[in-house]
């Protein structure tokens, strides 16, 4: 991508203090964000996925939180602004969807008025123009009759049709990157088709930025342009995202790969599971963090010394002194591959089917 | 199947609604029937809400039927007394979702495993106890010093094993693992699919493995029976319903699980689901799934289509399948579609 | 950019082939961190909020005192001396004398004893009944549930002096009577607390898993549903405890409590208020024992809510404040 990247991020920390010691949450984020463009984030819980995103515009207590580096948004780095200027940029330039639709929205407040909160703050607009917006938004984000639906209260949507109202949210004021942090998590499969494929049709409509955090491999595979594999902290892996599963080089990459259950695996392999625990972020290992659960090689070095982020070929990033011998990392990458094709639109007649909104961007990267 | 475990037949779960006993209920599991023979795991599949957890309460007693029959090894479980009853909960187990609500707070792990024990009095004297709780717990993989610790120092897939433990502490023949790893880290879920496959092999346990994550219930399952709004709607071994899926909400569920192959994935044509799931107290008319269905034709609002054989040993609820002269009426005669509408 | 790579170190020797991911049996696993037994911990966060600690010392100040009176007082508590009324504190008289010559620093020690037996006692009864009740309502549920939850609310509806009072008056006043008394004017409070913790634990998942096992509904009460509703109600003891000084305090001051002369705090204050010109110190001193001993159950009782409620503690555990003592 030769165009300037929309968001910057350089040498991210974010560290909280605890009566444990300081919990180094984030150590050393770097990242470009294009704008049209799907960075997905994937890591085990507590790996610093969410703190790393909310950080940005410092969404997280402070103290004990405390984030040094650079986040670059355009022109202005937000890393020393102020609670007070960092308001312009929540909401307005950086959009957020959480997790989960039952606690994102407010009970007691009707869905129109949360949905044109943050539009009366950022956008000067009047009422009436807000309100066509609103209705607009709600009509993009697939909510039938959406005019009549602005008075409704949260618990009269159902779990889908919530999410659909966070994310009309998070793209209220036309951020430029939307940060989507396990939007789809608590949905079921078939609720989680059709909200990928929204953000996916307004991402292209709309030119922004997305972050896609989750830990599910097979959403990455369908949105992703890059992806980024974060272990304690870190980016352990970083690559765009077909190179990533033709060929991850990070043992921990190929760990996760290899404990996934696959669909339509006929012979049920054995599933590798990678044993033990991630660290606490109060006591790091030395080394490289990921050695004490690293199946591939654990000799002094990697106890004793910490391995930088290195380049091993075409923007192929791994954070260690050893990259998975090809064979394995082949290996790994065809056992997540299915053996069945599963069914599809093609073979239920074309009444409900809608082509998957990624068949046209496949070239694109 | 002459060796069955367990059979199901006509199960249903009604809860009612409200103080006023005007007949409002939720169907959370309406006339559900199948059967698990000995060492198989059958795997319960379907969306959030659609009765996969009270199915498998009902089947142990924790929630009492509406009506249909459960039977056990041979026993008529919704015939036996209060008393018969805690008897036999020795033999059929239980696993939760979520490890820590599932453990006392207040219950060291040992005492939690060691309970089990002390209910059906399955130990001789304090040190035998001790040994055995031990023994369970590093079954699992954890330490057996570990008995005295609390349930929240435990990590997610720590506190997963101990709820294993407790539930081989009666050494059953059956258990039920209502989304045992729903809660855990993708790299931790292997460790409990793992640890309960081993399991299986090493005691001969029979399952009935609960899941959302269909790519998981494939793994651990001989079959799988899909639900959908309280009713199995395809049932058949694990590799066919894959392979052939015959439920267009199988088909549905199927196309829209995402793979990890990002050619495929953003090639494929899924199929998506229209609307909401309807409200479980007030169920469509016919086929339960025919408001979202692609297929649909006139008949699916009359007919309620029974689960029945499409071939050898797979099953499926829909008029598609069934061989009373519907089938022709396929959806993609245009005027079908058009009566439905209506 | 695959086969060759050209960034592994010159120790890379043939010798050590990379490990293939291994199928072995992962070695046993133990939680992080150093266990603690889990009063301990308890104690740790109960120690760690510094109100709560102050009403620890002088809890245990008080109740050493109660135990400890006859050998703490320095003059007879009872014996008059006409002459030497109203005497100021002084060397020998710490707390000066009241208007009958006695000591008033020997009868508030003894008060001690006489107002903290009061209190454990009336609680005792209103926190056996009270939980019988509790338990029972809200496991069994159904009419037994809604009788007692409406006789409940009825006591409710009575101010808690009043309805003392009221007792007192039929059973006729003496110090078991107002125990009895008090006992019963709490009931409600903790059969309420009671069931309403029961009820929430009742449905939580764990007893359901416990069920599953065979459990008893005997065994779930008692080992289960017992411990998990234990917070509240220790709460509740300590904050009624308090109470029950100041409501033993407000029995003797309107002659419905103890009777002249047990030396009860309350009971020393009513006698004080005639002889307010005479002396201060004849209110002051029983006043702020009264005072200082129901502002300690008052604080523990808080710093008890925190330190018992095991998810706060798990909270506190993850956000690492837990762990005081190790690094
Ligand atoms: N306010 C806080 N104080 C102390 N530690 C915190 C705080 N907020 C988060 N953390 C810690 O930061 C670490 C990273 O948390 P984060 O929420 O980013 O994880 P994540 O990768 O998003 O995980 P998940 O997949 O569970 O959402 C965790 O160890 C967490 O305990
Ligand atoms: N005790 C209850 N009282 C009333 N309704 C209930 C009760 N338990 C479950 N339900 C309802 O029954 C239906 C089925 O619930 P169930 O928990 O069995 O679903 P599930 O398939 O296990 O869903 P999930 O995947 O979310 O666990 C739901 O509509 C639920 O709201
Ligand atoms: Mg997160
Ligand atoms: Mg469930």
């Amino acid at each position: 991508m030769a165009d300037d990247p929309i968001l910057s991020v350089r040498d991210l920390h974010v560290s909280f203090r605890t009566k444990r010691g300081l919990a180094r949450v984030v150590r050393g984020l770097d990242y470009d964000l294009h704008a049209g463009e799907t960075l997905a984030i994937v890591g085990e819980s507590g790996s610093g996925k969410s703190v790393s995103t909310l950080a940005m515009t410092k969404l997280i207590p402070m103290p004990p939180g405390q984030v040094s580096g650079e986040v670059w948004l355009g022109d202005d780095d937000l890393v020393p602004l102020s609670e007070k200027h960092l308001l312009h940029y929540r909401g307005r330039r950086i959009g957020y969807v959480f997790q989960d639709p039952m606690t994102s929205l407010n009970p007691v407040h009707p869905i129109g008025r949360q949905l044109t909160e943050g539009m009366r703050y950022h956008l000067e607009l009047s009422d009436e123009e807000i309100r066509e917006r609103a209705i607009d938004l709600l009509q993009k984000v697939g909510i039938p009759s959406p005019e009549k639906r602005l008075d409704d209260y949260p618990h009269q949507f159902s779990g889908g049709m919530r999410q659909r109202v966070v994310i009309a949210i998070g793209l209220s004021c036309d951020p430029e990157v939307l940060v989507a942090d396990e939007a789809t998590t608590a949905l079921d499969v078939t609720t989680q088709a059709q909200i990928v494929e929204l953000i996916g049709r307004l991402q292209d409509e709309l030119g922004m930025g997305v972050i896609w955090i989750t830990h599910d491999l097979g959403v990455v595979a369908g949105i992703a342009d890059r992806v980024l594999v974060m272990y304690a902290g870190q980016v352990v892996e970083a690559a765009d995202v077909d190179a990533l599963y033709a060929r991850p080089r990070h043992p921990y990459t190929v760990g996760l790969m290899r404990s996934l259950p696959v669909l339509g695996d006929l012979e049920r392999r054995d599933l590798a599971s990678i044993p033990g625990l991630p660290p606490s972020p109060t006591a790091l290992p030395e080394g490289c963090a990921f050695h004490p659960r690293c199946a591939f090689r654990d000799d002094d070095r990697c106890a004793t010394e910490a391995p930088p982020l290195r380049d091993i070929g075409d923007g192929h990033l791994i954070r260690s002194f050893y990259e998975v011998p090809e064979e394995i990392a082949q290996e790994a990458a065809a056992e997540a591959r299915i053996e069945i094709e599963p069914p599809d639109a093609d073979d239920v007649g074309d009444a409900a089917a809608e082509v998957g909104s990624r068949s046209g961007r496949g070239g694109e990267t | 199947m002459s060796d069955a475990l367990v059979t199901v037949d006509d199960l249903s779960v009604y809860f009612p609604v409200g103080r006023r006993r005007d007949g409002t209920a939720v169907k959370a599991v309406d006339g559900v029937s199948f059967e698990i023979a000995k060492g198989e795991t059958l795997g319960l599949v379907g969306e959030s809400g659609c009765g996969k957890s009270t199915t498998g309460l009902a089947l142990l007693r924790l929630v009492e039927p509406t009506r249909g029959s459960v039977t056990f090894d041979g026993i008529d479980v919704r015939e036996l007394s209060a008393r018969d009853l805690r008897r036999w909960r020795r033999r059929a187990a239980m696993i939760f979702q979520d490890p820590y609500a599932s453990l006392d707070p207040r219950q060291p792990v040992g005492e939690a495993v060691g309970e089990a024990l002390d209910i059906h009095d399955l130990h001789q004297g304090k040190q035998a106890r001790r040994t055995r709780i031990g023994e369970l717990l590093e079954r699992v993989g954890l330490h057996p010093d570990v008995a005295e610790r609390y349930p929240h120092e435990f990590s997610g897939g720590q506190r997963q094993r101990v709820g294993i433990a407790r539930a081989l502490a009666c050494e059953p023949d059956f258990i039920v693992a209502d989304e045992p790893i729903a809660a855990l880290d993708v790299s931790i879920q292997a460790q409990v699919m793992n640890l309960m496959a081993e399991l299986q092999r090493d005691l001969d346990l029979t399952y009935l493995f609960i899941a959302h994550d269909l790519a998981a219930v494939q793994h651990v399952s001989d079959r799988i029976a899909v639900m959908y709004l309280g009713r199995i709607v395809e049932l058949a071994d694990r590799i066919d319903i894959y392979r052939s899926p015959q439920h267009p909400y199988t088909q549905a569920l199927l196309s829209a699980i995402p793979v990890p192959e990002p050619t495929r994935e953003r090639s494929r044509r899924r199929i998506l689901l229209e609307g909401d799931l309807p409200s479980p107290m007030d169920p469509p008319s016919g086929c339960n799934f025919r408001t979202r269905c692609a297929e649909v034709f006139e008949a699916c609002g009359r007919v309620d289509p029974a689960l029945a054989p499409v071939t050898d040993g797979h099953e499926a609820a829909c008029l598609l399948h069934h061989d009373q002269g519907q089938a022709v009426e396929r959806s993609h005669h245009p005027d079908a579609r058009e009566h439905q509408k209506a | 950019m695959s086969d060759d790579r050209p960034d592994q170190p010159p120790s890379d020797e043939p010798a050590e082939e990379p490990r293939q991911p291994s199928a072995e049996q992962p070695e046993l696993e133990r939680p992080e961190g150093e266990h603690r037994p889990q009063w301990r911990q308890t104690l740790a966060i109960l120690l760690s909020n510094r109100a709560a600690a102050v009403g620890l010392v002088v809890l245990i100040v008080m109740v050493l005192t109660a135990v400890f009176a006859d050998q703490l007082i320095r003059f007879p508590i009872n014996e008059d001396n006409i002459a030497n009324r109203f005497a100021p504190p002084s060397a020998d008289h710490w707390f000066g004398t009241d208007d009958l010559g006695r000591d008033v620093y020997s009868r508030v020690v003894m008060g001690a004893r006489v107002s903290l037996q009061v209190a454990a006692i009336s609680v005792t009864i209103s926190l056996v009944a009270g939980t019988l009740l509790g338990l029972i309502a809200g496991y069994r549920g159904g009419w037994l549930d809604t009788v007692t939850m409406r006789a409940v609310d009825v006591a409710f509806a009575f101010p808690a002096v009043l309805l003392a009072i009221a007792l007192v008056a039929v059973f006729g006043p003496s110090l078991r009577n107002t125990m009895i008394a008090i006992g019963i004017v709490f009931t409600p409070i903790f059969a309420r607390v009671v069931r309403g913790s029961v009820l929430s634990v009742r449905e939580d998942l764990y007893i359901r898993a416990i069920r599953s096992l065979g459990a008893s509904d005997g065994r779930i009460i008692l080992r289960h549903v017992l411990p998990n509703v234990a917070a509240p109600v220790i709460v509740q003891t300590s904050l009624s405890l308090a109470f029950a000084i100041l409501l033993e305090a407000a029995l003797s001051f309107v002659g419905a409590g103890v009777q002249r002369p047990t030396p009860a705090w309350g009971l020393m204050l009513a006698d004080a208020q005639r002889f307010i010109a005479q002396g201060w110190w004849l209110s002051v001193f029983p006043g702020m024992a009264i005072f200082v001993t129901v502002m300690a159950f008052n604080l523990m009782g808080d710093g008890l809510r925190d330190a018992l409620d095991p998810r706060q503690r798990t909270l506190i555990e993850a956000r690492g404040a837990g762990g005081g003592e190790d690094e």
